[in-house]
């Protein structure tokens, strides 16, 4: 292909099996995540068929969305899970595929151990059963979210049926200012694009404060991109992404690993490469940010009100509006410092992993939990978890009165036990604030690890700039 | 795959904005194995209230609507998870096209592979046929994928576009893992090429 060409322009190109006149394309996909909730369907077709997984090596499986986080070694009381999980377990078994069992450290959300784990990896394609793989795409790889037909067409023929989506960079230059991180940006480009701004489009986030970020930030920011409509996100591969491979167990190693990073070098948008929209934000201008509805683009700065519907011109939006803020029970013109919080959750593939917990324990530290509120923090991974004990961190969050948990997806969409009473009101380090999604009735605010932890010791949402 | 060739029916009218995949089946049902069954949980947090009574003001609990086979639905339909069991308990149900102006992508994939037909239109053709949804039992409106037309209670027919591929396979009933399959050979040569220039993978 002749001209500049962006980032994904390049990883499409080098994983075309095929792609006809009008478009359609066979890609290749070259790392398969899955778990036991959008499997089983898929294996039940290929024993149907007769058909193999074409390449187990390049597959593994976990168990996360289900598994509780309270002690397993009495095994999982609700008999469709463990049903559910016992299938991934004989799926993976019957059809060679290596799978991290609810007893094996590595286990954790999946888009938490992929990373960890060196299974991800600069410029691949990937995919799983779950719109937030997206969180890959930090890396610089081609990440998107399928449902169970098309990963059984994955188990069975590593590739994927596509067509090429349209460009779309947000750049976010400046200096964040304290106490306003990943999610805070995140949560600002939603609330800028809103969540079908994305749809039909590839994101590369770029910007000097998007490289200033971890790659742990990074994946909190590519992870939501699905809550604006693009099925991807990406961030261009650069030092910080190659220390984080180094020594990783699937990474490449010695030789090997000094080739690779030559490529990932090459992963790169070309001056003058063209995209079909772009975005620009100011970081020293954001805010922490909360969300005050029941949609992820419904946010407002900490420092804001609930929004009042009656100045909305427009009537599908005003009533949906309205709708939103019946459900939340949450009035026009509240100051959002001033919302009282039930539950506090930190985790999820948003924000589980070891920069989240350190950013939680550093507010929670010397301090107690408010007695209005119950708050968990359930670990990305077995490995996050480990890290985090070795730290101290545990003892900080256990003394301050939080529920130290088991790796899993747990109350970010609320298949276990971790759920919200009808009614109850969170703030949340998760993704969704649909209207159930922690629970039936169940009240979801958005927002940052910190501006969490600052919530379940206040008891209501505060400015965690003001933090002492 | 079923065949999609014509439909006939109910459509009912399901003025929301950005329904969401937890919405369309909420997470209790997507404990299942199995790809059937989930139609008694379809919208089940709007369709059943605490006790699990139906609520009478719900569209698709309202007699007339009850055998809609047809939703026009407001923007953005189908956002938020990848989760199949979406379009699955539609299906289920009874619904085998959603009308909306627009779809989240991982939804609207996901509908084309189970014989499920996602129409996307303009606002003023989406207004028109949410009017005619609304006329109860007499919203019949007629789908025909070949011609690509849809046809209102009044006769008036509306256009759509639709992926050529998409709908070769709705109208043949077409399994794609199997035709992926027969390019093997393709498949198997990228293998080769991808390896020799990327070998750590």
């Amino acid at each position: 292909m002749a001209g500049p060409r962006t980032l994904y322009d390049k990883i499409w190109s080098d994983h075309l099996v095929r792609e006809d006149e009008d478009g359609s394309a066979l890609i290749y996909i070259d790392r398969h995540l899955i778990h036991e909730v959008t499997s089983p369907q898929a294996f039940e077709g290929l024993r149907m068929a007769g058909r193999k997984v074409r390449c187990p090596e390049k597959t593994l499986a976990v168990v996360d969305h289900n598994i509780p986080t309270l002690d397993r070694s009495q095994g999982i009381s609700d008999p469709e899970s463990a049903l559910q999980i016992e299938t991934l377990a004989k799926n993976c078994a019957d059809f060679g595929v290596e799978y991290f069992d609810e007893s094996d450290e590595r286990q954790g959300v999946v888009h938490v151990i992929g990373p960890e784990q060196g299974f991800t990896l600069p410029g691949t394609t990937i995919v799983c059963g779950d719109s937030h793989t997206a969180t890959h795409g930090a890396f610089g790889a081609l990440a998107m979210g399928i449902g169970t037909s098309e990963v059984e067409h994955v188990l069975a023929t590593q590739t994927l049926i596509g067509r090429k989506e349209k460009n779309m960079r947000i750049v976010v230059d400046g200096e964040l200012p304290d106490g306003v991180g990943a999610k805070d940006i995140i949560l600002s480009i939603i609330g800028e694009i809103g969540t079908a701004g994305g749809t039909g489009k590839v994101i590369e986030y770029a910007g000097s404060a998007i490289r200033s970020l971890s790659m742990e930030g990074r994946m909190t920011v590519c992870n939501m991109s699905i809550e604006g409509g693009a099925r991807a996100g990406m961030i261009a591969p650069d030092e910080t992404t190659y220390e984080y491979f180094r020594g990783r167990p699937r990474a490449p190693q010695g030789a090997e690993f000094d080739s690779a990073v030559e490529y990932w070098k090459t992963l790169c948008t070309d001056d003058g490469a063209e995209f079909e929209s772009e975005i620009r934000l100011d970081a020293s201008k954001l805010p922490p940010i909360v969300t005050w509805g029941t949609s992820p683009e419904n946010v407002v700065s900490i420092l804001g009100q609930v929004p009042d519907p009656t100045k909305i011109a427009d009537e599908a939006r005003r009533r949906a509006m309205q709708r939103a803020l019946a459900y939340m029970d949450l009035a026009p013109g509240t100051n959002m410092v001033d919302v009282e919080i039930d539950r506090a959750f930190i985790g999820s593939c948003t924000n589980g992993r070891i920069e989240d917990m350190r950013a939680a324990a550093a507010i929670v530290a010397g301090k107690k939990v408010s007695d209005r509120v119950n708050a968990l923090v359930v670990p990305g991974s077995g490995l996050v978890k480990a890290q985090a004990e070795a730290e101290g961190l545990d003892k900080i969050f256990t003394t301050a009165g939080f529920e130290w948990r088991e790796p899993g997806c747990s109350m970010c969409l609320a298949m276990n036990d971790d759920k919200l009473k009808p009614g109850e009101r969170c703030a949340s380090t998760s993704n969704r604030n649909f209207e159930g999604r922690q629970g039936y009735r169940g009240r979801t605010h958005l927002v940052s690890p910190a501006m969490a932890a600052a919530a379940a010791i206040a008891g209501h949402f505060v400015d965690i700039r003001d933090w002492n | 795959m079923e065949k999609f060739k014509t439909l006939s029916g109910v459509a009912a009218p399901l003025e929301i904005m950005n329904i969401d995949t937890d919405m369309i089946i909420p997470k209790q049902y997507l404990k299942t194995i199995a790809r059937t069954g989930l139609g008694k949980g379809l919208f089940s947090e709007l369709r059943y209230d605490d006790d699990g009574n139906d609520v009478p003001d719900f569209v698709l609990n309202q007699p007339a609507y009850k055998n809609a086979k047809i939703l026009v639905a407001g923007d953005n339909f189908g956002c938020g998870s990848s989760r199949e069991h979406a379009p699955w308990a539609l299906k289920d149900f009874g619904i085998r096209c959603i009308i909306s102006t627009s779809f989240a992508d991982i939804f609207y994939n996901n509908c084309f592979k189970n014989s499920v037909l996602p129409i996307q239109l303009p606002q003023e053709d989406v207004d028109k046929l949410m009017d005619d949804a609304n006329r109860g039992a007499n919203a019949i409106v007629s789908i025909d994928l070949e011609a690509q037309e849809i046809r209102g209670p009044d006769g008036g027919v509306i256009h759509f576009d639709i992926d050529p591929f998409r709908k070769h396979c709705l109208l043949n009933g077409l399994d794609d893992i199997g035709l992926t399959l027969e390019e093997a050979d393709s498949i198997d040569s990228f293998e080769k090429t991808a390896s020799a220039e990327r070998p750590w993978l």
